[in-house]
């Protein structure tokens, strides 16, 4: 009896040296920082993957379906990049939006075959497509090589609900009100574009 | 050796069993990592265990509710009392042969059941079962849930469309109108309970119903909001033109059949259990309750709400379609946004009534 408990001792003492020999192998080669980086290129890669399949796909539900994944792979990178209540915000709105738009591109396009119902619009569409994302790209790039980057070194972002909501609601409630303002707007005018033909008919 | 056998506390029977795998797996591994990654894994795996454990005993109470409803015996030939019913539906569904429709969408019609399955079980991971018993404790995570919850609208649009079928693309349809008007009136009567805690985490709310009274007290009309939106976010009568049998067969999952089938109900079953384990921890106090130990509080509450959920379905002849919107967007959610506005009122008098002492 005490042999077999010394023997279990003697097992386990080895698997504890092997263990932590492996985690300290793997630390010093860079695996966390490996893990990391891959996370984040693996998300980086679908969102971007997913953004070309709403492009390129023939079947504008495919197309639609691409999107709801880009958008949700972008909440995820959110989430990664610990802006947690914006990767929330994102899954939630764009990801329950996008259903809408599946809804209304069905109902709009009314095809017996969907297979080809996202064609191509020939050489001036392209053209004009291409340009508006060139500048659309020059924009952002600007935007992200002029704005400063990195946060203070001891600085900690424990919750950002409390941060977003006391900025949205002290320094920026103007902003928040004018956006308010114009969503209600839309949606005003969307119910009217909606009823206005039978208003008009009575 | 270390200390393995921990201190008993009677209250906390699923803590002390946890503390003691975890001591018998450092001292195997002898290291913290190792054993917290065990420990991931084996959340995932006892939540999964808990959804296909819920939906074949969900299946077997549904049925003996619905008989017992209308005056009649239920499942009583496959072991006592029918109990193996469901698992022999479970080798029948497992057999049975898998027939994809003609002219379909394969891949996403492939895709549209496991898509669905997936948000059912991720949301999962925010329920607080017991005292720190979560796999994700996150500060935002009531938020993170209602997120996560409404991707389960889309992959019954997928199945809906990708099968090449009217009653299912009808079906499809149907769900879009449904769960979007719902999902609204449901977020607004929940915001009424984090506004009362000041916290979107869901251990900080139960804990708060320890010290206040249960929110089913402070927040009637959320809870009732929140029970009827349930409702017709797990397309259960009243509620279920997603799937009404009388009238486009069995909507967007007509087409399917076997597992595929399965999965879908496993979805809807895992649902059921998660609104209800909604329910109980933001209104009903979650695992707080006296003397008996937490586990018994929990999941008796949760299933007094899925038997109330059964009740509903029973009782509640189905409703329009035009009702059911008109309902949710014209009682419903101005209900709820009442309700915030009562709720700020009520905190803001409490407080100033306070403040004058």
């Amino acid at each position: 009896m005490s042999e077999m408990i010394s023997f279990a001792n003697e097992a386990t003492k080895l698997l504890h040296w092997i263990i932590d020999f492996v985690l300290n192998l793997a630390v010093n080669f860079g695996v966390p920082q490996l893990i990391n980086a891959g996370v984040f290129y693996g998300i980086a890669g679908v969102v971007i993957m997913m953004a070309y399949g709403v492009v390129l796909f023939r079947n504008i539900v495919h197309s639609a379906l691409c999107l709801t994944a880009s958008f949700i792979a972008l909440g995820c990178m959110y989430i990664f990049l610990s802006a947690d209540f914006l990767g929330a915000v994102e899954i939630m709105v764009y990801g329950g939006a996008v259903a809408i738009i599946i809804v209304m591109g069905i109902m709009l396009i009314r095809r017996e075959d969907m297979s080809h119902s996202n064609p191509g619009r020939g050489v001036v569409a392209h053209i004009a497509a291409g340009v508006v994302s060139a500048l659309f790209f020059i924009s952002m790039a600007a935007a992200v090589i002029m704005s400063p980057f990195g946060a203070p070194a001891e600085y900690k972002l424990s919750d950002s609900v409390t941060g977003l909501a006391d900025l949205m609601l002290t320094k920026y409630i103007v902003p928040f009100e004018v956006a308010a303002i114009l969503l209600l707007m839309a949606m005003v005018g969307a119910i009217i574009v909606a009823k206005g033909r039978e208003a008009d008919e009575a | 050796m270390p200390q393995i056998f921990p201190k008993f506390y009677p209250q906390n029977l699923v803590t002390m069993a946890v503390d003691f795998i975890e001591q018998i797996l450092l001292y195997i591994f002898g290291n913290q990592f190792v054993v917290d990654c065990i420990f991931k894994f084996m959340g995932i795996g006892a939540i999964l265990g808990v959804i296909s454990l819920a939906a074949m005993l969900f299946t077997y109470e549904e049925r003996k509710v619905c008989a017992f409803m209308q005056k009649r015996i239920g499942p009583n030939r496959v072991g006592p009392y029918g109990l193996l019913q469901s698992m022999a539906d479970t080798l029948k569904l497992m057999t049975k042969e898998d027939i994809i429709p003609l002219g379909c969408d394969r891949v996403v019609w492939a895709l549209a059941p496991m898509l669905l399955f997936a948000p059912s079980a991720l949301i999962y991971a925010f329920y607080t079962f017991d005292d720190g018993v979560v796999l994700a404790d996150v500060n935002i995570g009531l938020f993170l849930l209602l997120a996560i919850s409404s991707q389960a609208v889309l992959p019954f649009l997928m199945g809906g469309y990708a099968s090449n079928s009217k009653y299912a693309l009808i079906g499809g349809m149907r769900t879009v109108a449904q769960m979007i008007s719902y999902e609204a009136p449901m977020a607004f009567s929940l915001l009424g309970v984090v506004m009362i805690t000041g916290s979107m985490n869901i251990g900080d709310i139960v804990k708060m119903q320890g010290e206040l009274p249960w929110f089913v007290f402070l927040q009637p009309i959320a809870f009732i909001i929140y029970i009827i939106c349930a409702t017709a976010e797990t397309n259960r009568t009243p509620f279920d033109l997603v799937e009404d049998e009388s009238e486009i067969v069995a909507g967007p999952f007509t087409e399917y059949s076997g597992m595929r089938w399965a999965l879908f109900f496993m979805a809807e079953y895992a649902n059921l259990l998660s609104v209800s384990i909604i329910a109980t921890t933001l209104f009903l106090g979650g695992w707080q309750g006296p003397i008996l130990p937490a586990p018994v509080w929990f999941w008796g509450k949760v299933l007094v709400m899925v038997f109330l959920f059964m009740w509903f379905r029973w009782t509640f002849p189905r409703t329009r379609v035009d009702q059911l919107l008109e309902f949710s967007w014209k009682v419903l959610l101005p209900l709820a946004l009442v309700n915030l506005l009562l709720t700020g009122i009520g905190m803001y008098s409490v407080k100033e009534f306070f403040a004058s002492f």
